[in-house]
C-alpha cells in the first residue's frame, strides 16, 4: 500500500486519508476545530474565520478551504490564532441578540457554545446595528435576523440542497442581512417550509415555530380528547435530547411520556403509512396498467408537494393523489374515533409528533379541514416534544415503557421504514410485488432502493415486468427528475421524493445532531425496527384491513377518495389575477386576456389592451366579448401575448386579435 | 502569412495617407478631467476657427481632399497635467497650452498656426523660476517623468485604430502570435521581471506560466479595469487614452496561456472608458485583428467588454469573477487560485490594466531593455495619480526607484499650504496606495519607491494613488476617512472584515469625537492586526493599513486626541480648541470671569486669549460673549 502522506498537527503526525480539507483531517486527530460556516454537505464558504490555523510557510489560513498536502506543518492553537478567534467571537457577540435564556436555541447554540469554550468574558466592542423585526409569517419557521451571524449556511442549504434559494444575502458591508427577496416575509415567497435552513443554522436565527403552548391548552381543556400520532423518524431520535445514543428506539418511553403529559390516546403514524402504501400502491398499479400519468411521484412530503405546485404545476397530475400518512391519520381518526371514544368529532384534538417543519404547513392546508376544524390540529416537532417533556419535569430515561393504543397504533415494518429515504419506495414495492406478482414474497427486503446518494435508481422484476424506480432526496435532485418528466424523458415509473437529506430522519424538527453519524444511525435503527416486528407488509396489517371493512370499503373507492386523497393546485403565479374590464354581457362571453406582465408591458401590451377595448366598443361587441388584463402567460420573451379563448398568441398586434376574435365569434354564432 | 498582416500594413498606409498633408497638428486633451473643464468646447471652437481662417482642417480621417497643406485637429486621452487643463498640444513643435478656453481658439489659430508665434499667456509658468515653459519638455512636471506606458496616451486619437497601427501598434501582438510560442511569451515576460501593477506585485510571467500549464483546454483572460481606489485614475487614463495598447496586451496574454476568450471588466463609473474599449474591440474585430485565426495562427480570440455595478470589492479577482458570472460580488477563499480554477471554473489569468498595457512594450523592446529602467526587484515604470496638497497634481509615470522627494518636490513642484502657495515646511506625509495603503513620512523622503522597499516600511505601491498631505491634515481623520470607505465597500461575507471594519470605524469615531481613551488605541491596534491577518480577501486584509500605518508614525497625534482631547492639526471639529477672534473681541472680560477653570487671560479693553491646555470646552465663555467673538464650541 502506498505510504500515505502526513500532516503534522500540533506536533503529531496525522495520515492523509482522502480528506478534502485540513479541517476534516484535524477533526480526525480529535481536535474539534471550531467553525460556524463549514458544513460537510454544503459548499465551502470560508466566511466565519473561526477554523483558522497557522500553516507553516503560509501563515494564517482557513482550514476548511485548504487541501491537505504531505509535509504540511499545522498549529491549531497559537496565541495569534487564539487572539483572532477571540476577536471574531467578540465581534459577532457585539451585535448579537444576547437574550440566551429566552432563546429556543439555548443549550444547542453554536455561538453560545464557542463563547463558552473560548472563555469569552468581555465584549470590547459596541453594538452598532439597529434591531430588525422578527418574521413570524410562516406556520413552520421563525426568522430572527438579530440572531443571525451571517454564516450563509441557510442560504447555501436552500440554494444547493433544495435548489430554491428562497433566502439570500441582501445589501452590503455592515448592512448585510439574510432575507427573502425584496424584504418580503418568508411566507410570501417560495419557501417550501422544509426547514433545512433551520437545521443548519448554528444560532437561533432560524428555528421551527413552536406550538407547545397550543398543545398545553388543549391538554388542559377538560372537554377535549387529545390523541397523538408519532412519526417513524421520531422514535429513533427523540432519545438524543435526553442523552441517549442516536438511533436508540425509545418508543416505549415516548408513549409513557405522552401519557404522562395528559394525552388520552397515543397512536402511530406508521399505521397510516401502511394505509398510504395500500392506497398509493393500488393507484400506481392502475396507472401502470393504463400506461397513464407516469411517472408517479410520491406525495407524502409536503415540501415536495409545494415545490411541485410552484415550479411544475404541469406535473401535478403525476403526483400521487394520496394524502400523507399524517393527514390520512387525521382524517381517518376524526371519522372513526368519535364512535370509538364515544364523543363528538369536535372534541377530538389530533396532535402529530413529527421530525418535520413542513408538516406544520401541511396541517394548515384548506383541503385538510372539515368545516373550520383541521384534521390535524397541532404539529409538534421532535424537539418541541422533548421540551414539553423537560418542561413537565418528566425524567424521560427513567420512564417505564408503555404500549401504543389500538387500533390506530398497530403497524407493520413497511410503515416504519417511511422515515428513511427509500423507505416509501420499498414499502410500496412490498405491496406491489405481491399484488402484481401474485405470489407471496420470500423476503420483504428490497435493499436495492436503500442508500445515501441523492439520486438512486433501481430496476425490479415484478410479475413478469420490469419496474424502474428512482429515489431522490434533496429538492435539487427532485428538480432533476421533474425536468426529465416535464420533457417526456423520464425512464422511471415510480419516483420517491424526500426534501430532507436522508429522508425524514434528517428533518428540521429532529434534535440537532451532536454525533457526525447520527443520521446514519437513525436510518439503521429504523430498518432494525422493521426487522423486529412480526409483520413487514402493509397488506398484512389487520387493523388496516378492518378500517377498509368498516369504513373505507376498498382501496381507491369513493369513501377512500373522500377521506384519504386530495388535490393540488398551481402556485406558479399569483392566482386569480384576471381583471375583467367590461361589465355585463352574456355569461358565455368570449374571453380575451391581454398579458400585462412586465415583459409584455415593455413590449407594448398596455397599448394593445387599449386598442382592443376601443375595437370592442366601436363594434358593439361588449355583450359577447369579455376583455381582461391578466398576469403572465409565460411567453415573456415573445410578447405581447394575448389569449383569445383558449388560443394564446405571441408577438401579438391588434389585427391578430381581431382575426382570432372574428373566428371564435363566428363559431359561437353558428 | 495571410490576409490580416496585409491588412495591418494597409491600415497604416491608409492612416498615413489620410494625414499626409497635415503639416501641423492640434491635440486637444479629451481625458475625463479636461472634458469636465470644457475641453470639448475648446475642440469645437478650434475647428471653427481653423476653418474660418481659411486653413484646411482634417477632423474626419475618412474624408480625403486634395489640399496641399492642412491642420490635423484631434482629441487625445489624458495628457497628464490635469491641474492645468484644458490642455492643447501643438505638433510638431511640442508646444503645450494650458487652461485653454473656447474664446482662446481664435488667438491660437491666428498667432500660432498662421504665424508661428506662441501665445505666452497660455503657457505654464514654473512657480519656482517664474519662467514661461513653451514646450512639454521644458516643464519639470514632464521632464522628470518617464512616460512609457503613457507615452502615446496624450497624443494618439484613442478612437482611431489606424493611427495606433501606423505608429507601430499591434506589431507586438503579431510577433507573439506568429514568431513566438506560448512558452516563450511567458518566459519573456518572466525575464522582464514585470510585476502586477494592481497592487499585489505578483510576477506576471509566473502567473501566466502557471495558467498556461493547466491541462484544460478552455482558458480565459480577464482585464481588471475596476480601479476602485478613490482618487486613482491611472487605469482610466490608459483605457480612455490608448485602449488599443491595452487590447494588444490582452491579446499577448491570451497567446501566452492559450485562451480564446477575454473579458474586459470596466467599472460602470467610467462610461467614457467603457465606450472607448467597446469601440476599440469593435474596430479591431472589424479589421480581423480579433476573431478567428488571429494573425494566421489558427487561434481564435473574442473580447467582451463588461461593466461593473458599483462595488469596490469587485476589484478583487475572485469577486470580479463572481460578478462576471452574474453572482453576488463576494470573494472566495484561495486556493484554488484563478490560474487553476477561475471564470466558470476554468484556468484564468486576471491582470490589471497597466500590467497588460506594459506587455506590448516588453515584447517589442525585449526583457533586457525593459529592465534598464526601474530597480532590480521592480523593473520598469509605474503610473501614479499625484493628488492632494501638491503644486502639480495629475497623472505621472516614473521608473521604480524614483524617490519620494523627487516625486513630491520635483515633479509635484512642492507641497502647498491652505492658501495654495508652496511652502517648503508644509510637508507632513504622503498616503500611498489609497484605502489599502500606508503613509510615508519625512523620514521616507529618500526612500526609492518600489514594491519591496515600500513593503518593508509598512506601506505598499498599491494601484498608484499618491495623496500628499500638508501640516493641516489630521492623520487620524485621514485614517477614519479611508476606514469609512472600506467599511462601505466591504461585501459583508467574512466576520473580521464586515464586523471588524465597522468596529474600527466606531473606535475612530470615538477618537475624533473626543470620547476615547488610551485603551481605545490598544483595542484598535489589536483589532486592526486581527482583521489584517484573518480576513478572507485583500479588501479586509489591507483595510487596516491606514490605521496601522498612522498609529505607527503618528502616535503622538492619536494620543493628543485621546488624552488631551485635542486635534493638533485643528481639523477634528469636536476637538478644535476654543479660540477668541481678536478682531471681534472688545476685551470686556465677561468670558474670563465666567470661565470655571481660569483658562482665559487678557487685559481690559485688549483682545483676550484662551489657553487650550487648560480649557475644558464647556462653552460657558461662548454663552457669555455678547460679540460672538469665540469660536470652536
Amino acid at each position: 500500500m502506498k505510504d500515505p502522506g502526513f500532516v503534522t498537527v500540533d506536533g503529531r503526525k496525522i495520515p492523509i486519508e482522502g480528506e478534502a480539507n485540513l479541517l476534516e483531517l484535524i477533526r480526525k486527530a480529535n481536535i474539534d476545530i471550531p467553525t460556524f460556516c463549514y458544513h460537510s454537505e454544503l459548499s465551502v464558504y470560508g466566511a466565519c474565520r473561526m477554523c483558522i490555523v497557522d500553516l507553516q510557510g503560509r501563515g494564517i489560513v482557513t482550514s476548511c478551504s485548504t487541501a491537505p498536502e504531505p509535509g504540511m506543518v499545522v498549529k491549531t492553537n497559537t496565541e495569534e490564532v487564539r487572539e483572532m478567534r477571540r476577536i471574531a467571537l467578540e465581534l459577532l457577540l457585539a451585535n448579537h441578540d444576547r437574550s440566551c435564556p429566552t432563546c429556543p436555541k439555548s443549550g444547542v447554540c453554536k455561538l453560545q457554545d464557542l463563547a463558552r469554550r473560548f472563555g469569552i468574558d468581555d465584549i470590547r466592542f459596541q453594538s452598532t446595528q439597529p434591531e430588525l423585526p422578527i418574521d413570524h409569517s410562516s406556520p413552520s419557521l421563525v426568522r430572527d435576523p438579530n440572531k443571525c451571524i451571517l454564516c450563509g449556511d441557510c442560504v447555501r442549504a436552500c440554494s444547493e440542497i433544495q435548489g430554491i434559494g428562497a433566502i439570500d444575502f441582501i445589501n452590503r458591508g455592515s448592512q448585510v442581512t439574510v432575507a427573502p427577496a425584496f424584504g418580503k416575509d418568508l411566507n410570501a415567497v417560495e419557501c417550501v417550509h422544509c426547514g433545512q435552513c433551520a437545521a443548519v443554522c448554528p444560532t437561533g436565527a432560524l428555528t421551527p415555530r413552536s406550538e407547545i403552548e397550543d398543545v398545553w391548552k388543549s391538554l388542559g381543556d377538560p372537554d377535549k380528547i387529545v390523541v397523538a400520532q408519532i412519526a417513524p423518524a421520531v422514535r429513533v431520535a427523540l432519545g438524543e435530547c435526553f442523552g441517549m445514543e442516536p438511533g436508540t428506539v425509545a418508543m416505549g418511553q415516548i408513549v409513557a411520556a405522552l401519557k404522562a403529559l395528559g394525552f388520552d390516546r397515543v397512536y402511530d403514524t406508521c399505521f397510516a403509512a401502511d394505509l398510504t402504501v395500500i392506497e398509493e400502491g393500488t393507484e400506481f398499479i392502475k396507472r401502470a396498467e393504463a400506461g397513464k400519468r407516469l411517472p408517479q411521484f410520491t406525495s407524502c412530503c409536503p415540501a415536495w408537494v409545494k415545490f411541485a405546485e410552484q415550479y411544475y404545476p404541469e406535473l401535478l397530475p403525476n403526483l400521487s393523489s394520496c394524502r400523507s400518512p399524517q393527514q390520512m391519520f387525521g382524517s381517518l381518526a376524526k371519522t372513526v374515533l368519535p364512535d370509538e371514544l364515544e364523543t363528538d368529532r369536535r372534541n377530538i384534538v389530533v396532535v402529530s409528533i413529527m421530525p418535520c417543519t413542513a408538516k406544520k404547513f401541511e396541517a394548515t392546508r384548506p383541503e385538510f379541514s372539515v368545516g373550520e376544524v383541521r384534521d390535524v390540529d397541532h404539529v409538534l416537532t421532535t424537539q418541541e416534544l422533548a421540551r414539553m417533556i423537560d418542561g413537565a419535569g418528566i425524567r424521560f430515561t427513567r420512564l417505564q415503557p408503555e404500549s401504543l393504543d389500538l387500533p390506530l397504533g398497530f403497524k407493520t415494518g413497511a410503515g416504519v421504514i417511511f422515515g428513511n429515504s427509500g423507505g416509501v419506495a420499498e414499502a410500496v414495492l412490498r405491496f406491489a410485488a405481491e399484488k402484481l406478482g401474485g405470489v407471496k414474497l420470500q423476503s420483504a427486503d428490497f435493499p436495492i432502493v436503500r442508500g445515501t446518494e441523492g439520486v438512486r435508481e433501481a430496476t425490479v422484476a415484478i410479475g413478469g415486468q420490469e419496474l424502474k424506480l428512482a429515489v431522490v432526496h434533496g429538492l435539487a435532485n427532485a428538480r432533476k427528475m421533474a425536468e426529465l418528466a416535464k420533457h417526456g424523458q423520464c425512464p422511471y415509473q415510480l419516483i420517491e421524493v424526500m426534501a430532507c437529506p436522508g429522508g425524514c430522519i434528517g428533518g428540521a424538527g429532529q434534535p440537532i445532531a451532536t454525533e457526525f453519524d447520527a443520521k446514519a444511525r437513525r436510518t439503521e435503527s429504523l430498518y432494525a425496527v422493521d426487522k423486529t416486528l412480526q409483520l413487514h407488509k402493509s397488506q398484512e396489517n389487520p387493523y388496516v384491513a378492518r378500517a377498509y371493512e368498516t369504513t373505507l370499503q376498498e382501496p381507491g373507492s369513493e369513501p377512500a377518495h373522500h377521506l384519504l386523497h386530495t388535490h393540488y393546485h398551481s402556485r406558479k403565479r399569483i392566482q386569480d389575477e384576471d381583471i375583467s374590464l367590461l361589465d355585463g354581457g352574456k355569461a358565455e362571453r368570449v374571453k380575451v386576456r391581454v398579458c400585462v406582465g412586465t415583459s409584455c408591458f415593455v413590449r407594448g401590451s398596455q397599448n394593445l389592451l387599449r386598442q382592443v377595448l376601443d375595437y370592442v366598443e366601436e363594434h358593439g361587441l361588449s355583450q359577447r366579448v369579455d376583455i381582461g388584463a391578466t398576469f403572465c402567460l409565460e411567453r415573456c420573451d415573445r410578447g405581447p401575448s394575448v389569449a383569445v379563448g383558449d388560443k394564446v398568441m405571441e408577438k401579438c398586434n391588434l389585427q391578430m386579435v381581431v382575426e382570432a376574435l372574428d373566428q371564435v365569434l363566428a363559431q359561437t354564432e353558428a | 502569412m495571410t490576409q490580416t498582416i496585409v491588412d495591418l500594413d494597409r491600415s497604416a498606409r491608409e492612416y498615413n495617407d489620410a494625414v499626409k498633408t497635415a503639416t501641423q497638428r492640434l491635440i486637444v486633451c479629451a481625458g475625463t478631467g479636461c472634458v469636465a473643464n470644457g475641453s470639448l468646447k475648446v475642440y469645437e471652437a478650434l475647428k471653427e476657427q481653423i476653418a474660418q481662417a481659411g486653413l484646411n482642417v482634417i477632423v474626419d480621417l475618412s474624408v480625403h481632399d486634395d489640399a496641399d497643406e492642412s491642420v490635423l485637429l484631434s482629441k487625445s486621452g489624458c495628457q497628464g497635467f490635469c491641474q492645468m487643463g484644458p490642455l492643447v498640444t501643438l505638433e510638431p513643435d511640442g508646444i503645450l497650452y494650458t487652461r485653454v478656453r473656447a474664446q482662446d481658439a481664435a488667438e491660437i489659430v491666428q498667432e500660432t498656426l498662421l504665424h508661428g508665434r506662441i501665445v505666452e499667456r497660455l503657457l505654464y509658468v514654473d512657480p519656482n523660476t517664474r519662467e514661461h515653459c513653451p514646450r512639454t519638455e521644458d516643464i519639470t512636471f514632464y521632464k522628470r517623468q518617464s512616460r512609457t506606458v503613457l507615452r502615446q496616451c496624450g497624443s494618439v486619437d484613442p478612437e482611431n485604430i489606424g493611427e495606433y497601427i501606423a505608429k507601430g501598434g499591434y506589431s507586438a501582438a503579431r510577433k507573439a502570435f506568429t514568431e513566438m510560442k506560448p512558452e516563450s511569451v511567458c518566459e519573456e515576460v518572466l525575464h522582464s521581471g514585470l510585476r502586477g501593477r494592481g497592487g499585489a506585485g505578483f510576477p506576471t510571467g509566473k502567473k501566466w506560466d502557471l495558467t498556461r500549464v493547466q491541462p484544460v483546454e478552455k482558458k480565459y483572460v480577464i482585464c481588471n479595469g475596476d480601479e476602485g481606489d478613490p482618487g486613482a485614475f491611472m487605469d482610466r487614463s490608459v483605457m480612455e487614452g490608448n485602449p488599443h495598447l491595452l487590447l494588444e496586451g490582452i491579446m499577448i496574454a491570451a497567446r501566452a496561456i492559450g485562451a480564446d476568450e477575454a473579458y474586459i471588466y470596466v467599472r460602470a463609473e467610467y462610461p467614457l472608458a467603457v465606450g472607448r474599449m467597446r469601440k476599440a474591440v469593435a474596430d479591431a474585430t472589424a479589421l480581423g485583428i480579433l476573431g478567428d485565426d488571429v494573425f494566421g495562427s489558427g487561434q481564435t480570440l473574442t473580447c467582451h467588454v463588461m461593466e461593473g455595478a458599483g462595488a469596490f470589492v469587485c476589484g478583487e479577482e475572485t469577486a470580479l469573477i463572481a460578478s462576471i458570472q452574474g453572482q453576488r460580488g463576494m470573494p472566495s477563499p484561495k486556493p484554488p487560485f484563478p490560474a487553476q480554477s477561475g471564470l466558470w471554473g476554468k484556468p484564468t489569468v486576471i491582470n490589471n490594466v497597466e500590467t497588460l498595457a506594459t506587455v506590448p512594450l516588453i515584447v517589442n523592446m525585449g526583457a533586457l531593455e525593459f529592465r534598464q529602467r526601474g530597480t532590480e526587484s521592480s523593473p520598469g515604470t509605474k503610473t501614479f495619480a499625484l493628488t492632494g496638497h501638491v503644486a502639480n497634481t495629475g497623472l505621472i509615470e516614473v521608473p521604480f526607484g524614483t524617490t519620494l522627494r523627487e516625486v513630491v518636490f520635483e515633479i509635484g513642484g512642492g507641497v502647498t499650504d491652505s492658501t495654495g502657495g508652496i511652502d517648503p515646511e508644509a510637508f507632513k506625509a504622503v498616503q500611498i496606495g489609497g484605502p489599502s495603503g500606508g503613509c510615508l513620512t519625512a523620514e521616507h523622503l529618500d526612500l526609492p519607491l518600489d514594491f519591496d522597499s515600500l513593503r518593508s516600511v509598512g506601506a505598499m505601491v498599491g494601484s498608484g494613488g499618491l495623496v500628499v498631505m500638508n501640516k493641516e491634515t489630521c492623520m487620524v481623520g485621514m485614517a477614519r476617512f479611508f476606514m469609512q470607505f472600506t467599511q462601505n465597500e466591504s461585501c459583508g461575507k467574512c466576520v473580521l472584515c464586515r464586523e471588524g471594519t465597522k468596529q474600527m470605524l466606531a473606535l475612530l469615531d470615538n477618537i475624533v469625537n473626543g470620547e476615547a481613551t488610551l485603551e481605545t488605541l490598544d483595542i484598535l491596534q489589536r483589532l486592526a492586526v486581527a482583521v489584517q491577518k484573518g480576513s478572507l480577501c485583500g479588501l479586509g486584509k489591507t483595510a487596516p493599513n491606514p490605521v496601522l500605518s498612522t498609529l505607527r508614525y503618528f502616535r503622538a497625534e492619536y494620543e493628543a486626541h485621546v488624552i488631551q482631547k485635542r486635534c493638533p492639526a485643528g481639523q477634528c471639529k469636536a476637538l478644535v480648541p476654543m479660540w477668541i477672534d481678536p478682531a471681534l473681541c472688545k476685551g470686556c472680560t465677561a468670558c474670563a470671569r465666567k470661565c470655571p477653570v481660569g483658562a482665559i487671560s487678557g487685559d481690559k479693553k485688549q483682545p483676550h486669549q484662551i489657553d487650550p491646555d487648560v480649557c475644558i470646552k464647556c462653552g460657558a465663555c461662548v454663552a457669555a460673549c455678547k460679540f460672538n467673538a469665540i469660536v470652536g464650541a
